[in-house]
């Protein structure tokens, strides 16, 4: 460990402004100067892209990215993770306190980033091979090593809950299906069906998510990261629109909650005595 | 292909785990929070929550002293640094402390090493149960799993908190139970084959595993334990200059990327 305090980066660079060496003259990323080149040139997608790619991507690629940010920009009050960041809205919490709750929920394994993980962790291991996604899905469910995250307790990229793939999750995975010839985004939407037999339940959105990041070349750990990113604006947004509603019209669920084991009442101690 | 449990659900929310009746009581796994729980110890309470056990004196102190002992309020410590850096930009002190606790579940200190080293020690208990032999059983692990955890430090070779603890655990009379001696057979057999020393992961372990917490319920009851440390490195950041947390030289950022190049 080096007792200066020193950071090793292929992704950024700064110079100096002549008075001041903690202010940068010049930011430059993977070679290009942000503020004196890119900014006006380079798109949101195409510099999220080249941050985590080190490369500008192509044409083709920087539209299936956008197109991606797009779908997951916001999936509406009954997404988990929007719903957490509504909860913290309601209650005039900060708005980092809201996006946090977003980003906790939205990192599950139930329509969250780390079930985006473990699909693209299918993909990389499976290809696009029926049988080895057979053999992959089942590894994966088979597995019950202890750790932070629970088992896997269904197919990643699938609706244990789904009745049928649902419209938009047909629609966003035709629609990205066009960009990337021969890609994971085609072949899943040529072999949907099949897959989800041997998953036994609907693809979902986060199969789409997890084709998507994967044919862009993203790891599983990028993917993880991006998904997480990409799903913030709607959560931020409907968290100040609760606020701004306010809690009485925010679902309050105390009523609907049945106690099987409530010992009953105990009674509260008189406050006569404190003055009260 | 079902949504039969969102139809199941969707209105209602039957528990054993507690609710709140507002004005009257609130009931924590049964038990009226403030007639029956209110003179308990915190951490009583909380195991109690975590797990629906009621645990003895000894058990429970020596349970807090994990907390206690891993108070580092260290800013140079990950977590804490964390909060430091939320106090030198003047964040809050629960987005700050909270944004600390949030790294909690590391994979190189924290909830995934200690989780995994309490698998290791019950699937390791059952193995010997059952007639294996403890060095067969170490190198096992090691070829399927590439790493013991509780074995080794990542800063340091001598981890003060070993003997700390374990005088503690002798004062709580909780120091011959049969996985803290497992604890230290797989130490003996690691020192003297691969030159690893013992962390406080493994006694701290060793010792959750004769209180005979699950993986879940060790999980859940570290995830608030650096707190002690993160929340004085925040005070301490936030009372010094605005920005004055190791700030970073333009220059102390080594690139090693592509070179200067035009969009």
């Amino acid at each position: 460990m080096a007792d200066k305090q020193v950071f090793h980066s292929h992704i950024w660079q700064e110079d100096a402004e002549e008075n001041n060496p903690f202010e940068a003259k010049a930011c430059y990323c993977h070679g290009f100067d942000v503020y004196g080149d890119l900014l006006g040139k380079a798109s949101w997608s195409e510099y999220l892209y080249l941050l985590f790619k080190g490369e500008r991507p192509s044409p083709l690629q920087a539209q299936l990215l956008e197109s991606l940010a797009v779908a997951f920009a916001n999936r509406g009050p009954r997404d988990h993770s929007i719903r957490a960041a509504m909860n913290g809205g309601v209650g005039g919490t900060t708005a980092a306190g809201s996006l946090m709750a977003a980003l906790a929920v939205g990192a599950g394994q139930y329509g969250g980033a780390h079930e985006v993980f473990l699909a693209v962790n299918i993909w990389q291991r499976a290809g696009q091979d029926i049988a080895q996604w057979q053999t992959v899905i089942q590894q994966l469910l088979a597995d019950k090593t202890v750790d932070i995250w629970q088992p896997m307790e269904h197919a990643p990229g699938f609706d244990p809950n789904g009745e049928s793939c649902t419209t938009p999750t047909r629609q966003t995975l035709a629609y990205l299906s066009g960009f990337i010839e021969g890609g994971a985004l085609q072949w899943l939407n040529h072999h949907r069906e099949a897959l989800e037999e041997l998953a036994t339940c609907p693809l979902s959105m986060t199969g789409v998510a997890a084709a998507a990041l994967f044919d862009l070349g993203f790891s599983a750990e990028q993917a993880e990261m991006i998904f997480l990113l990409l799903r913030l604006p709607g959560a931020a947004a409907h968290a100040l629109e609760q606020q701004a509603l306010g809690w009485k019209k925010f679902p309050f669920i105390a009523s609907m909650i049945e106690l099987e084991n409530d010992p009953g009442s105990l009674g509260v101690p008189s406050i006569e005595e404190f003055g009260l | 292909m079902s949504n039969s449990q969102l139809q199941a659900h969707e209105n209602n929310w039957q528990t054993r785990i507690g609710k709140a009746f507002l004005c009257d009581r609130a009931v924590l796994r049964g038990k009226d929070l403030h007639h029956e729980l209110g003179d308990w110890n915190w951490f009583a309470v909380y195991l109690y929550g975590i797990t629906g056990r009621e645990f003895a004196e000894n058990q429970i102190k020596m349970l807090a002293y994990f907390w206690i002992a891993t108070s580092y309020a260290d800013p140079s410590i990950w977590p804490n640094h964390v909060a430091a850096l939320g106090g030198t930009v003047r964040s809050t002190a629960s987005l700050s402390c909270m944004a600390g606790l949030a790294l909690g579940e590391a994979s190189i200190y924290g909830r995934r090493p200690e989780k995994r080293a309490l698998d290791f020690f019950y699937r390791t208990r059952a193995a010997l149960d059952n007639g294996a032999a403890l060095a067969e059983l170490i190198e096992r692990e090691l070829i399927e799993r590439k790493t013991i955890y509780g074995y080794g430090r990542p800063l340091a070779k001598i981890d003060e908190r070993v003997p700390h603890t374990l005088v503690m655990a002798k004062k709580l009379g909780l120091d011959d139970g049969k996985y803290l001696q497992l604890a230290k057979d797989i130490y003996h057999y690691l020192k003297n084959n691969k030159g690893l020393s013992i962390n406080i992961s493994a006694i701290n372990t060793a010792l959750v595993a004769d209180i005979g917490l699950s993986p879940e319920e060790y999980q859940l009851f570290l995830t608030p334990c650096f707190i002690t440390g993160i929340a004085p490195c925040y005070v301490d950041a936030r009372d010094k200059p605005e920005g004055a947390f190791f700030p970073v030289r333009c220059r102390s950022i080594d690139y090693q990327g592509k070179p200067k190049r035009v969009w």
